[in-house]
């Protein structure tokens, strides 16, 4: 059996029309959307989760490796993936990908000067556990150029792209670092009018989850859309 | 009264996408099981969806990334649902999808496509669907597309664009993200 979504509450999502981030003034659509009662194909998704994955897919300082480990400042990215009504999501497909240590992308279209690392692709995916948590290494990515306002930069960020259970849940975002003074300067962080949704963009440090003299430790939940719950489980929960 | 949790805010996917999601596109493998634009499934008729996705100015969008969720050929969702992800052409825009005609997969619904567009300048996807042309009868009765003007159903039905060079059908599905004959997005 399956039961509807929360309709998914846009206060909490970025303008679709930003100005100050240019690419979306011919992108975004001028007409509302168009608001729709799910079906049973909007309550299922892709069992994408449920197949193993590579033993290195979660290790981007590995996993592109040739010469040694990627270059740059080692952490651990980990968290829980939640849905609206704190229940963990097991099984959610997490992929990621993001610019190396200096900013640069290993990609055909990033003609940014600064170097590529031989060592480092910045793609690699994991899945949450029974309890929803999750964890990838990578290395910090850098900041970097791009032709908005003449040089507009990024703050650090890591590109996540996120399947829980249903196709409703469908979420693709990107993670900030804590105490980034690019953030509040950042055109695409500024399509977000709401100030607690830009933070809960930012993952936290976390130096209990540190793996000593090896890898600092960033905690970043993710929360995707919840079921709407029937009377019966709302009086359960008040007892 | 609200104690629930807010969902984590979406940002564009920009245009390194293909490094995470779609490898192949930037000339590297696609990692075990990613899925790609092709659904093998003998539950109905082999088709192929083909198209471009054109900004307010007209040019086409070459940096985005769509996936498709569907009945199968039999009309069952859940875990018999097929789901597929292409990436539009570098040079000319187009993104193509291999997959089976869909079944009817709710009473009255004719059958049809979901498809989210991630791409550079969208900050959060865009949700709409792909009908077939064979169905405008269905489609006046659908109850989703009945509360539609029928110049905006329009821009959700595909046209039949011949057969493809292996003998599939070929339906032709371009999608408008500003200005005149928009698409119809939804909120789901
Ligand atoms: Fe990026």
């Amino acid at each position: 059996m399956t039961t509807a979504f929360y309709r998914r509450d846009r206060s909490q999502q970025p303008l679709p029309l930003s100005p100050g981030y240019k690419s979306t003034v011919l992108r975004a659509p001028v007409r509302p959307l168009h608001a729709l009662e799910q079906t049973v194909l909007e309550q299922t998704g892709p069992a994408l989760g449920h197949t193993p994955l590579g033993p290195l897919d979660h290790d981007l300082i590995r996993n592109a490796a040739t010469t040694g480990d990627a270059l740059g400042e080692r952490i651990y990215v980990f968290g829980r993936v939640l849905d609206e009504n704190a229940r963990p999501v097991p099984n959610a497909l997490i992929e990621v990908w993001q610019a190396n240590a200096a900013g640069r992308y290993a990609h055909v279209r990033d003609g940014y000067l600064a170097p590529l690392d031989p060592n480092f692709s910045g793609c690699g995916r994991c899945l949450s556990d029974a309890e929803g948590r999750y964890l990838f290494r990578t290395i910090k990515p850098g900041p970097y150029p791009w032709p908005n306002n003449g040089s507009d930069w990024r703050p650090a960020h890591i590109h996540l792209s996120v399947f829980g259970e249903a196709f409703s849940q469908r979420l693709i975002t990107q993670l900030y670092f804590e105490g980034d003074p690019l953030i509040p300067l950042c055109p695409i962080v500024n399509t977000i009018p709401d100030k607690d949704a830009v933070d809960r963009l930012v993952a936290r440090l976390d130096l209990r989850n540190q793996e000593p003299f090896d890898c600092l430790a960033y905690r970043f939940d993710i929360v995707l859309r919840g079921r709407r719950q029937t009377h019966f489980e709302n009086r359960t929960e008040g007892l | 009264m609200n104690d629930r949790l807010k969902e984590t805010p979406s940002q564009t996917a920009g245009p390194y996408v293909h490094i995470g999601t779609a490898p192949q596109a930037i000339g590297r493998p696609a990692l075990p099981h990613q899925p790609g634009p092709v659904i093998e499934s003998n539950t109905g008729e082999a088709i192929v969806i083909e198209g471009l996705i054109r900004d307010g100015s007209g040019t086409p969008v070459r940096d985005a990334m769509l996936e498709i969720w569907q009945a199968d050929g039999m009309g069952r969702v859940g875990e018999y649902g097929l789901f597929a992800r292409a990436t539009t052409d570098f040079d000319t825009g187009i993104f193509r999808f291999q997959t089976v005609r869909p079944g009817q997969h709710a009473e009255g619904h004719a059958p049809h496509v979901a498809m989210l567009i991630f791409a550079r300048g969208i900050n959060i996807h865009l949700h709409t669907r792909m009908y077939f042309p064979e169905d405008r009868e269905t489609l006046t009765k659908d109850p989703d597309m009945r509360r539609l003007e029928p110049e905006a159903v329009a821009t959700l039905v595909a046209a039949e664009d011949g057969k493809t060079e292996d003998g599939l059908p070929l339906y032709r599905f371009d999608i408008r993200l500003q200005g005149e004959n928009e698409t119809v997005f939804f909120d789901i």
